[in-house]
């Protein structure tokens, strides 16, 4: 059985929103509806966003490294959120795992959003109802689109590879792949929710130069043709 | 949690509907049971059209809450699973109950249907009071289990929620009954008087019982779970978003500490020591007991009111810092 999830590398993530805005613009155009924004020019801006970029510090000063967050629906495969609806409007797609919401059907109750124990629910203040992160089930299927692009937009936008989408139930897949050999884990385990998306965690990364990297053939930096010194690369002002 | 009026309104006011309907049908048990002298159909009758009363006020609050409330019906769809579709099915089957036990007495469609073997005769009322009553308590097993059955919600999490539900709606209910009984059978007023003074200090014991439990909580998640960050030390400094979001209101009660440490005490001082005293003290006339009955409303709301504010909802953990 297909479970389409989000892999998220807080490795490589920035921070730089550009799966938040690209979200936005994707969801707020589709045939559901716009995502409200409420003052988006005024001192409090409120507004639906199925994605979200938090950001935390770990440690103490200097001793600090920032983690940028995504957070966005984790499409669960034990949804608290589906079970509690009393319309049926939240559901949990069984070709691909996706969970939604019906909002045709949604009576905006708001208590999907309380079972959720991520608050990744948000209500939308102008259509009254309940909405979230879609995986962009209106593209990802899309043939009009070629297949690389059939992709969550966020997934699309993301400048630095942090967002991986795939089948987190085939083995073979990247996300799988990811998963089982970059220590992917879920959120709120306790929770037992067993969120289909993952997250990679932060890793030591080590820069491996060899020396023959630093000498390049055209290296004016050579004595009759030939490198002056086999074994130490040069220093900085000798490069200069 | 932020709490909804509209769902201290449908709460609180169903409960003393369906503790009212309660307070009559054990009344006309022991009547049957010739404990206590039968009264006349407009008691029952009456008594029945104001429980309906407050149970349609709660049900119109109840349409405040919603979003889109012309698709509620179809809230009765998912009661296989959900408790709230199930509440939604149950109130309006018990406030049919409650007209149809009414409607039988004022009417007088009551003659007698069957003789059980201990010669008590069985009339239209009893069977209908008989099956009010099931209804009855399934309503309040519904709209506790609503908030009862959310696993990571702890402060509700717990057979107290359900027991507080029955008690707290219960004792509101008898005493309303005994208010009403002062002006249409003050015979009677003690009878209901002492029962509201038996439920509403049980719900007091109930109420302090979860207010202890709840008190010793410790959330289960923790920064560390909720994000996979593996320090002991870590500070969010950004929410992802610089004015509020639904995450932020939603889920937050939005009052200082100062008015949190108020209102414990109001609803406990108004919704259970007051009434309590006046019962206990009074004499059972309806111009103690109606205040007595009002000032406990008010308290009820209050404890409603803390019921969602106590709260701490696991994905606040998410929303430490704006910015």
């Amino acid at each position: 059985m297909t479970q389409l999830a989000l892999v998220i590398d807080l490795n490589v993530c920035v921070g730089c929103h550009a799966c938040v805005t690209n979200c936005k613009q994707w969801n707020t155009s589709g045939s559901a509806g716009a995502l409200t924004d409420c003052n988006p020019y005024e001192a409090n801006p409120n507004g639906t966003f199925f994605n979200r970029v938090q950001t935390f510090e770990a440690g103490s000063f200097p001793n600090t490294e920032t983690v940028h967050f995504p957070k966005s629906c984790l499409h669960c495969e034990d949804p608290p959120c589906v079970p509690v609806c009393p319309t049926g409007a939240s559901y949990k797609r069984k070709e691909d795992g996706i969970v939604l919401v019906d909002y045709d059907k949604c009576i905006g109750c708001k208590y999907c959003s309380w079972a959720c124990p991520y608050g990744v629910r948000e209500f939308d203040e102008q259509r009254k109802e309940m909405t979230k992160c879609t995986l962009c089930v209106d593209r990802i299927y899309d043939r009009n689109l070629s297949e690389e692009r059939r992709k969550p937009s966020c997934v699309l936008a993301c400048p630095t590879g942090a967002r991986l989408f795939g089948d987190v139930h085939d083995p073979d897949s990247e996300v799988s792949v990811a998963i089982r050999e970059r220590g992917g884990y879920v959120l709120m385990p306790e929770a037992n929710t067993k969120p289909a998306n993952h997250y990679l965690p932060r890793r030591k990364t080590t820069l491996k130069v060899r020396n023959d990297e630093l000498y390049r053939s055209d290296n004016p930096h050579k004595i009759d043709g030939a490198p002056f010194d086999h074994n130490l690369p040069p220093a900085t002002e000798e490069l200069n | 949690m932020r709490p909804a009026s509209s769902v201290l309104f449908l709460t609180t006011l169903i409960g003393a509907g369906q503790g009212l309907f309660l307070a009559l049908f054990t009344q006309q048990s022991y009547a049957l049971l010739g404990q206590l002298p039968m009264q006349d159909a407009a008691f029952y009758g009456y008594g029945s059209a104001l429980a309906l009363a407050l149970l349609a006020a709660g049900l119109a609050a109840s349409f405040f809450h919603l979003g889109h409330p012309e698709r509620a019906w179809r809230a009765a769809t998912q009661w296989r699973t959900s408790w709230l579709s199930r509440e939604v099915i149950v109130l309006p089957a018990f406030m049919g109950i409650v007209f149809l036990y009414g409607a039988a007495h004022l009417m007088h469609w009551n003659p007698v249907l069957f003789k059980l073997p201990n010669g008590l005769l069985v009339d239209a009322t009893v069977l209908l009071g008989c099956l009010g009553t099931l209804l009855a308590f399934t309503l309040y097993v519904c709209t506790a289990m609503i908030y009862a059955c959310l696993r990571m919600m702890r402060e509700w999490h717990s057979p107290l929620t359900v027991a507080n539900y029955i008690l707290l709606g219960g004792g509101s209910g008898f005493l309303l009954a005994a208010a009403y009984a002062a002006f249409a059978a003050p015979a009677q007023t003690a009878f209901f008087a002492a029962w509201a003074f038996i439920i509403t200090l049980l719900g007091l014991v109930g109420r302090i019982a979860a207010l202890w439990r709840n008190a010793r909580l410790r959330p289960v998640s923790t920064l560390q779970s909720a994000t996979g960050i593996k320090h002991p030390r870590i500070a969010q400094k950004s929410q992802g978003a610089m004015g509020g979001t639904y995450n932020t209101h939603e889920f937050f009660h939005g009052k200082s500490a100062a008015f949190i440490r108020t209102i414990k005490p109001t609803f406990l001082a108004l919704g259970f020591a007051v009434p309590l005293l006046l019962l206990m003290i009074g004499h059972p006339v309806a111009s103690v007991l109606l205040p007595a009955f009002a000032m406990q409303y008010l308290g009820l709301l209050a404890e409603r009111w803390y019921f969602f504010a106590e709260v701490n909802h696991p994905q606040n953990v998410y929303y430490q810092t704006l910015g």
